[in-house]
């Protein structure tokens, strides 16, 4: 058991590192809109989800690759990609929050209701993919439900090597993609004039509108920006696993809430963290006790990391605590 | 000046609130009939001429085993966590699961007698309520959500992974209940516990779901439902007025848990066999839903919401308007009302009085949207009061 530990280490580092990267991306996305609504946005997996078929979309019906290419037309394949995912999923979020979340916000309701709305918005946007969406665009009659193999639009091939383990591009490329949108979305929130307006919101929304803050807007952005992130995330999965389902963002969706919630929600580099965190957790403890209980160690380390640290590991500093 | 279809609802809404006034001051024999009543209705309900009407593709009486009453037996255990308590619960399944495991394995190893085993069952369920609720109802609301929600996946993986209890293939040959006495009414026998007739399990489901109802009923209305009340409202309050919160806290897990067990129980003697993909997330999630769809916290309301949330998808199952086949349809229409519903009446379709007044401070118990404020609704209401 430890052996395998030991000889799995850096392996399970890389492969861990670049499945957190991806759990950290999402986090952001129920980070921001907890923070600034503390309301658990349950259909975010499905915003992630849309991403991913997006990004699909660009590399089948649009540019209709068929096999690896390089250079800088597979730059530019990427960043399409990515625009499309980022776009789509924006536009996801913002939709969502306009049908399932503001009438019920205007009429004060309670964040149960709020829920089992986010709930039911999931299941819909699952069931119109897997009906509809995926067999007329996809043109995949009957078998909405399946899995879908996503084309094969770069070679991944080892970069370099740490230890024993090799570091592919296309993981790198997942980190490193991943810390910059990080560290831009940081630079978001803390430097411009909206991040102050989602801050303030996020501190006493009361006040926010009494100091003159949009906050329709504000709640907007959030969506918008959170959607993008998941976008990101969903073009960086795309490439990397190459198979997509209609119902791929439970899951994840999952696993990305329980990365926000241990690096503490409502906080942006605590999302990071608790990603990475999560992803490594996983793959250690996968390469100690085998894969199949993968899902069951991410949520007891969960268990344990609250009882220490009952708001996560770096706390909630978007918002105060409010009881 | 005000919206017509307010109107409508409020005068519904005062409709509802006059039949609630007349049945607070009605006398005891009265309420006795209608108890009475209800129970009658439930016991005549597997017929087919009720059938012909509400499930014109499948056999209606199987339908009110599982999933209408299992799912109403389930939304009243999570109802006591849930809207009783406040504490939001979304791993409910995994006690619906210890339970169906609890009938599998003693049923199949050691070869106890269902009613021993739904003893036993009960208090396993308990047991492991208290174990989950012991390190985790320190947190507070959203923690306390996705730790519950980790622990059913937990229970669900864990019996996935683990041969010795069948692992992915489950458990067969879970033994029925033994026949208590072979009566027969008409045709049917409403205490012989065979493969092909639903009834029989269905009848105990309605004497279980009455047991507890009024368990509940009792506990809703007693020092324990008024501190539960108190912990919803304002725990923080609640503590400083003396109640233990913690230890009331871990209480309505352990009803919860145990209520649910035996629901586990139960559907665990009907069907035989049972693998961990019965035991999804999404069961889970749809109990919650019914729990707040009907008003969470009123048990005619709850009990509404988990017939409705079981039985309208099965019935959009049979709604085929031009002869097709509309059945892979049945979920996205009923996330879509799903969603409608909560916009429509986020309060549920029959909320409690109280939950009501709760809802009217724009909190419902469980706190309000961060940025409720904003709407225009709430600020003028906030002016005129």
């Amino acid at each position: 058991m430890l052996h395998d530990f030991v000889t799995q280490f850096w392996p399970s580092t890389i492969d861990g590192l670049s499945a957190g990267a991806i759990y950290a991306l999402v986090a952001l996305g129920y980070t921001m809109v907890y923070g600034v609504l503390r309301l658990i946005n349950f259909a975010h997996s499905e915003v992630f989800m849309v991403g991913t078929f997006a990004a699909l979309f660009v590399l089948s019906n649009v540019l209709d690759i068929t096999h690896p290419i390089t250079g800088i037309a597979l730059v530019g394949v990427l960043l399409a990609m990515a625009a499309a995912a980022m776009i789509s999923s924006g536009v996801t979020a913002v939709v969502l929050e306009r049908v399932a979340y503001r009438p019920l916000r205007r009429k004060g309701a309670s964040r149960l209701a709020a829920l089992i709305s986010a709930i039911g918005a999931s299941f819909f946007l699952q069931e119109l993919f897997a009906l509809f969406v995926i067999p007329t665009v996809f043109h995949r009659e009957q078998h909405g439900r399946d899995q879908i193999p996503v084309p094969h639009v770069m070679d991944k091939e080892g970069l370099f090597s740490i230890g024993n383990g090799v570091v592919r591009n296309d993981k790198l490329l997942v980190l490193v993609a991943a810390v910059v949108m990080m560290v831009l979305l940081d630079q978001l929130v803390n430097r411009t004039k909206v991040g102050r307006g989602i801050r303030a919101t996020a501190q006493d929304p009361e006040t926010a509108v009494l100091m003159g803050i949009n906050i329709d807007r504000i709640i907007l952005v959030t969506f918008v920006v959170g959607g993008a992130m998941a976008g990101v995330a969903a073009a960086l999965y795309a490439l990397e696993y190459e198979n997509i389902k209609y119902n791929i963002g439970f899951l994840l969706g999952i696993k990305a809430f329980t990365a926000a919630v241990m690096g503490g929600i409502g906080n942006l580099r605590g999302a990071l963290l608790g990603g990475l965190l999560l992803g490594l957790i996983e793959f250690y403890g996968a390469s100690v006790f085998g894969s199949e209980w993968r899902d069951v160690i991410a949520f007891t380390v969960l268990v344990v990391v609250l009882m220490f640290r009952p708001t996560g590991i770096l706390g909630e500093p978007l918002q105060k605590a409010r009881a | 000046m005000t919206n017509p279809l307010t109107q409508l609802r409020r005068a519904a809404g005062g409709g509802l609130d006059g039949v609630r006034n007349r049945w607070e001051t009605a006398p005891g024999a009265v309420r006795w009939a209608v108890y009475l009543l209800l129970i009658l209705g439930a016991l005549v309900l597997p017929s087919d001429a009720i059938g012909s009407v509400m499930s014109p593709r499948t056999d209606w009486a199987t339908l009110l085993f599982n999933p209408i009453g299992i799912y109403v037996l389930l939304a009243i255990g999570l109802n006591v966590v849930v809207g009783q308590a406040g504490l939001l619960d979304l791993g409910y399944v995994a006690f619906f699961a210890i339970g169906g495991y609890a009938m599998a394995m003693l049923g199949t190893k050691l070869h106890w007698d269902f009613w021993v085993i739904l003893v036993a069952g009960v208090l396993i369920s308990a047991l492991s309520g208290v174990v989950l609720g012991a390190p985790t109802l320190r947190l507070r609301g959203d923690y306390l959500a996705i730790v519950t929600l980790g622990f059913g996946e937990i229970v669900r993986i864990v019996a996935n992974n683990t041969d010795s209890i069948g692992g992915p293939n489950g458990i067969s040959g879970i033994p029925h209940p033994p026949t208590i006495a072979d009566v027969a009414i008409g045709d049917v026998h409403p205490l012989r516990y065979g493969i092909l007739d639903p009834r029989p399990y269905y009848y105990l489901l309605v004497a279980i779901c009455v047991l507890v109802i009024i368990f509940v009923r009792r506990l809703e209305h007693s020092r324990v439902g008024r501190s539960w009340a108190a912990i919803r409202e304002d725990e923080e309050a609640a503590e400083i007025m003396g109640v233990p919160t913690y230890r009331f806290k871990l209480l309505a897990f352990a009803i919860g848990a145990s209520i649910g067990g035996a629901a586990g129980v139960v559907f665990a003697s009907k069907v035989i066999s049972i693998t961990p993909m019965d035991f999804p997330f999404i069961l889970s999630a749809t109990i919650l839903a019914a729990v707040v769809l009907g008003g969470s916290g009123n048990l005619p309301g709850v009990i509404l919401g988990a017939f409705v949330m079981a039985w309208l998808p099965e019935f959009l199952r049979g709604v085929s308007p031009s002869g097709q086949d509309f059945s892979q349809y049945r979920t996205i229409a009923f996330a879509g009302l799903l969603v409608a519903m909560m916009i429509w009446r986020p309060e549920g379709l029959l909320p409690s009085r109280r939950r009501k007044a709760e809802f009217a401070e724009g909190t419902g118990g469980l706190g309000g949207l961060g940025a409720e404020v904003t709407g225009p609704d709430t600020s003028s209401a906030e002016v005129t009061r």
